[in-house]
């Protein structure tokens, strides 16, 4: 008999993303833990990006899917540490750039922020998903998304998203 | 408690006021794709904003809420900086009507973001274990306001003759709002005495050198500052805000606890 933690892992396990349905909320790094709290289970989730819509989604996917599958738990939304796509898992960065999005590179060493903005996004080289070119530009800070950045292929001339790094 | 209150909502005000203004643009944007960057940069201020009136909430118990906060306080309770409520466009009374100005926009964005950039690293040091994880999440976010404002800044000012001018008089325009960061509200006086907040004043030197870089690179002239400080963080507003609460707020208050 399995324990309600590990039933309610292998039930989550299945859960995708609302808005890129090819990879699972644990492969993304927001869901961060399910435990055995004193008064019931506990699913603890991170949100992405402060103002990202399908954060509401993703916890009524969550409680839906626990519900579904009978197990009673609550859901904790924990905002620190703060989510990075460094938690993205190496599978999952797989299944992105398979969607055709560019997966996230590491995130910079440190937070200083006249660093960052020193540094030109294009100085960044990121592979196009759909031909594996390096010849890539970015046309725009932000892609359909938040969590994106549009950029184009100057071999393939396909347009693609880029998950940035947050 | 106080203190802590006060100062979270002139951080949430600032967020949710310049979301709202960057949201006119929704629809409306110069190009497609700056239409949905801003529409991007509104979700993230507006993210921003909830978190902070969640939090606010949660330390004033009974039975207020995030959009009790947001929609049913009036304009001398709002804790923004001036900066932040003024139109996409040059000096005109509230209910004047004129074409959005892009380089206004961008110019305000630029200015803004990069006082955020350092007040939320900082910010993540706060002796408010909640605030502190709201900075870090926020700083993630503000770094990508600051690249995008700033990349635009650069290719306005340094672009056609036409846009370097009209960039260079929304920066005459709009950096004498600017002094408001440098007076400390009392608000922000007793945050910083319960170690919740930060002197922005010490953050004055980096933000000089952010913005001095990027106006070089822009070629544009760093407008001398003097004159009226508006006291936006202390309830005394422009007679824009009244004009962008009331649209932000009619659907809320016309249908009170409406769920959809």
């Amino acid at each position: 008999m399995r324990s309600g933690v590990e039933a309610a892992w292998a039930v989550l396990e299945e859960l995708t993303d609302p808005e890129i349905p090819v990879i699972s909320l644990r492969e993304l790094g927001i869901l961060r833990d399910v435990r055995q709290a004193a008064d019931g289970l506990e699913v603890v989730i991170t949100p992405t990006y402060s103002g990202c819509p399908a954060m509401g989604q993703i916890e009524d996917d969550v409680k839906a899917t626990l519900a579904r599958a009978g197990i009673a738990a609550r859901v904790v939304t924990q905002l620190a540490p703060a989510w990075t796509t460094d938690w993205m898992t190496e599978a999952g960065k797989e299944k992105l750039r398979a969607y055709g999005i560019a997966p996230p590179h590491q995130t910079p060493a440190g937070s200083n922020v006249v660093r960052f903005i020193s540094k030109p996004a294009a100085a960044e080289t990121v592979p196009c998903p759909h031909c594996g070119s390096a010849r890539t530009v970015e046309s725009s800070h932000f892609g359909s998304t938040a969590c994106k950045a549009l950029y184009k292929c100057l071999d393939c001339q396909e347009p693609f998203d880029y998950f940035k790094p947050y | 408690m106080s203190a802590a209150i006060d100062y979270l909502l002139h951080l949430a005000d600032n967020a949710l006021v310049l979301g709202q203004r960057n949201a006119e643009w929704c629809g409306h944007g110069p190009i497609l794709e700056e239409d949905i960057a801003l529409s991007n940069v509104s979700l993230d201020l507006i993210g921003q904003a909830r978190l902070l009136y969640q939090l606010v909430a949660t330390l004033k118990g009974g039975d207020c809420t995030e959009d009790k906060l947001a929609y049913f306080r009036e304009t001398h309770e709002f804790r923004n900086y001036t900066l932040l409520e003024l139109p996409h466009h040059g000096p005109l009374s509230g209910y004047a009507q004129s074409d959005l100005d892009y380089g206004t926009t961008i110019v305000r964005n630029f200015l803004y973001s990069a006082l955020m950039a350092l007040l939320w690293e900082a910010l993540e040091k706060s002796a408010n274990a909640d605030l502190a994880a709201i900075a870090a999440k926020s700083l993630k976010e503000v770094r990508y306001h600051l690249r995008h404002s700033r990349d635009w800044l650069v290719r306005l000012g340094d672009g056609t003759d036409e846009s370097h001018a009209r960039v260079q008089a929304s920066l005459d325009h709009l950096f004498p709002y600017t002094q408001e960061f440098w007076v400390q509200s009392p608000a922000e006086a007793a945050a910083i005495a319960a170690g919740i907040g930060v002197d922005v004043t010490t953050l004055r030197a980096d933000w000089d050198a952010i913005v001095d870089a990027a106006l070089a690179e822009a070629t544009l002239q760093r407008p001398a500052v003097g004159g009226y400080v508006t006291e936006g963080k202390r309830g005394i507003h422009s007679e824009h805000l009244g004009f962008l609460l009331a649209e932000m707020q009619s659907l809320a208050r016309a249908h009170p606890n409406g769920v959809w």
